[in-house]
């Protein structure tokens, strides 16, 4: 997919999340719109995955560490076909498998997650299987910021440099906000980057919610031999909801039917706004 | 109906008693909201601590803290405070003795429909099997009040587990004495006895209502602290009703009912029903879905109960 089908993809995944969220009256909406543009890169350009072949042993992995944030990726695999549409309606009601976190009992889901802390780990289980038994897969691993506080992580950050895990690429979804209120209030993290460079990674800066950018860092891994990737996506949580941008309570805040429906015109505004643009070029 | 919370009871109680004592102190890991403790970290900043989202480091700092003199209260969702960091739960606060209390929130499966991670549905079982840690579910907002009143004075590790949302009463009103480590006789009764601890109180007084209507007399005992156990309620229990039924928001393994069974069994034998949530993950839903999917119920402990009977 190109840049601007990219981009109107993130903003259709970003509908159809707050869409079952609202219907549901639960989720985690601002995590899950900060992430939406990096799960997007991924799922519709970046890695292998076959939604007719969901456990091909050559698939790319990936991993939502902050599980939390899991309307975005219910709605991706949905979208690219790993189950039917309708499923999404299910979502959080009583009996159904499309619960508030990763399930592995629903195709494209390699790990259930929801305890913070536990995605690196195990990522870095698939990555040292890939290297050591020569598989050419990539395992992609997303991070909250606010996670980065349970002392797991730099576990699994260790144990990922000291296999030289080139075939790893950790992501944090730097939206600078957690439950609480602005992570480095509740937890200073700075210098984050430096701390996972000392850890031995190769750290990379972008902007999250670029697509341009999203796309040719995660093309452009492994840049240095040896090393696991770390890419610090610097996102903004509530990305694209005007009233929930940088706002902390949105992290599990639910919207009501005039917030939904103004949620919606803004994407659809802004839907339009990249099929104008994009004729243009 | 009553409309408060025991997590917003307990950060009341801590409110008012921290203003004449300044050992207690109050911890959270990104969870001041959840645990409804925000208005303590406003009113004593110098009384509480964020340590982030690192279960196993804020039960570590309490210990510290403990040691130093303070009474720490660790307010984090009862699944993770109770079971990632039951090593530091074990060896720092156990083992070690200090004065640390532990309180699980959002336990049970109040986390309805965001899974097995979230749920807290094992807590009671391991906490039980660590040597010196005291576990304690309160029902309903009286005996939370009474209950945190009793935990500032008592030294010792404690974990108590509570729900999420508002529950309905089971005492009139606050004013009896909260003793831990002694049941309360909700209901008495001659036929059978039905055992409950925290949430599932309220079932067990619906079910002795139900049973009365059947003719059944039926013995409510309210097992707050399922450590220490008051086995002395249990044994008059089994040999004056002949038949106990237990109901508990937990695994069938290793919970209240596994505590009774294991007194029962040893102490005086009697045909006995141990319901809970069964060995499996839990289905996702909200809690009285859940509640009534697993027959924790008032309708589903009388059939139980009467089946007992022989009836
Ligand atoms: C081990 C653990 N502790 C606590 C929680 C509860 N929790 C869910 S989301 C969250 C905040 C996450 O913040 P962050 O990692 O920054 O994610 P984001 O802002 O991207 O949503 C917390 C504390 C959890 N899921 N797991």
């Amino acid at each position: 997919m190109e840049i601007v089908e990219l981009q109107l993809k993130a903003a259709q995944i970003r509908k159809d999340l707050l869409t079952i969220i609202h219907r549901a009256k639960t989720g985690h909406t601002g995590g899950s719109l900060s992430n939406t543009d990096i799960l997007t890169a991924l799922y519709y350009r970046v890695m292998n995955i076959d939604p007719d072949h969901p456990q091909d042993e050559n698939r790319d992995r990936f991993v939502l560490s902050k599980g939390h944030s899991v309307e975005s990726l219910w709605s991706i695999l949905a979208d690219r076909g790993f189950f039917a549409k309708e499923e999404l309606l299910t979502y959080s009601q009583f009996g159904t498998r499309l619960i508030g976190h990763p399930n592995n009992k629903v195709p494209g889901i390699e790990m259930n997650t929801g305890a913070l802390g536990h995605g690196l780990a195990v990522s870095v289980g698939m990555a040292l299987a890939a290297k050591r038994f020569g598989k050419k897969y990539r395992t992609y691993c997303l991070m909250g910021d606010g996670e980065q506080a349970e002392g797991s992580v730099w576990e699994g950050a260790m144990a990922g440099a000291h296999y030289k895990l080139d075939n790893l690429i950790g992501i944090i979804d730097r939206n600078r906000l957690q439950i609480s209120g602005p992570t480095d209030e509740v937890m200073g993290l700075e210098p984050l980057e430096e701390k996972w460079a000392s850890f031995g990674w190769h750290v990379v800066s972008i902007d999250g919610n670029d697509m341009q950018e999203l796309v040719q860092t995660f093309e452009a891994v492994p840049q240095v031999a040896d090393k696991p990737t770390l890419v610090m996506a610097n996102t903004v949580k509530g990305k694209g909801v005007s009233f929930a941008e940088n706002v902390a309570h949105w992290h599990h805040h639910v919207p009501n039917d005039a917030e939904w429906e103004k949620a919606l015109s803004e994407l659809d505004s802004s839907i339009e706004k990249l099929k104008r643009e994009g004729q243009v070029c | 109906m009553n409309t408060i919370a025991n997590r917003q009871v307990i950060c009341e109680t801590l409110l008012n008693l921290a203003k004449d004592d300044q050992d207690i102190m109050v911890l959270a890991s990104d969870s001041r909201g959840s645990a409804a403790m925000a208005p303590f970290a406003n009113e004593f900043p110098n009384q509480f601590v964020e340590v982030g989202i690192a279960e196993q480091n804020i039960v570590g700092i309490s210990a510290g803290l403990a040691h130093s003199g303070k009474k720490p209260f660790v307010t984090s969702p009862a699944c993770f405070l109770s079971m990632r960091s039951i090593e530091q739960i074990k060896v720092d606060v156990a083992y070690s003795a200090t004065n640390v209390k532990l309180i699980g929130i959002s336990g049970g499966v109040s986390y309805g429909a965001l899974g097995m991670s979230h749920h807290s549905v094992q807590d009671i079982a391991v906490a039980r099997a660590i040597p010196g840690l005291s576990v304690i579910l309160p029902a309903d907002r009286h005996e939370t009040k009474r209950m945190t009143e009793a935990l500032v004075n008592h030294v010792g590790g404690v974990y108590v587990r509570i729900g999420r949302n508002p529950v309905e009463d089971v005492y009139e009103s606050g004013d009896y004495e909260f003793l831990i480590g002694k049941a309360v006789t909700m209901r008495e009764g001659t036929d059978i006895t039905i055992i409950a601890a925290g949430e599932t109180v309220r079932v067990a007084l619906d079910a002795h209502e139900a049973l009365k209507e059947a003719g059944i007399s039926c013995r409510v005992l309210n097992m707050h602290t399922i450590k220490p156990l008051d086995e002395e309620a249990i044994v008059k229990a089994a040999k004056e009703t002949g038949a106990i039924i237990t109901v508990e928001e937990h695994s069938v393994l290793g919970g209240l009912g596994a505590a009774v069974a294991e007194v029962v069994v040893q102490h005086q034998p009697v045909p006995m029903r141990i319901l809970g949530i069964p060995d499996e993950p839990a289905i996702a839903g909200k809690t009285p879905e859940v509640f009534k999917h697993y027959g924790i119920s008032a309708d589903n402990l009388k059939r139980v109960a009467l089946q007992l009977l022989g009836q």
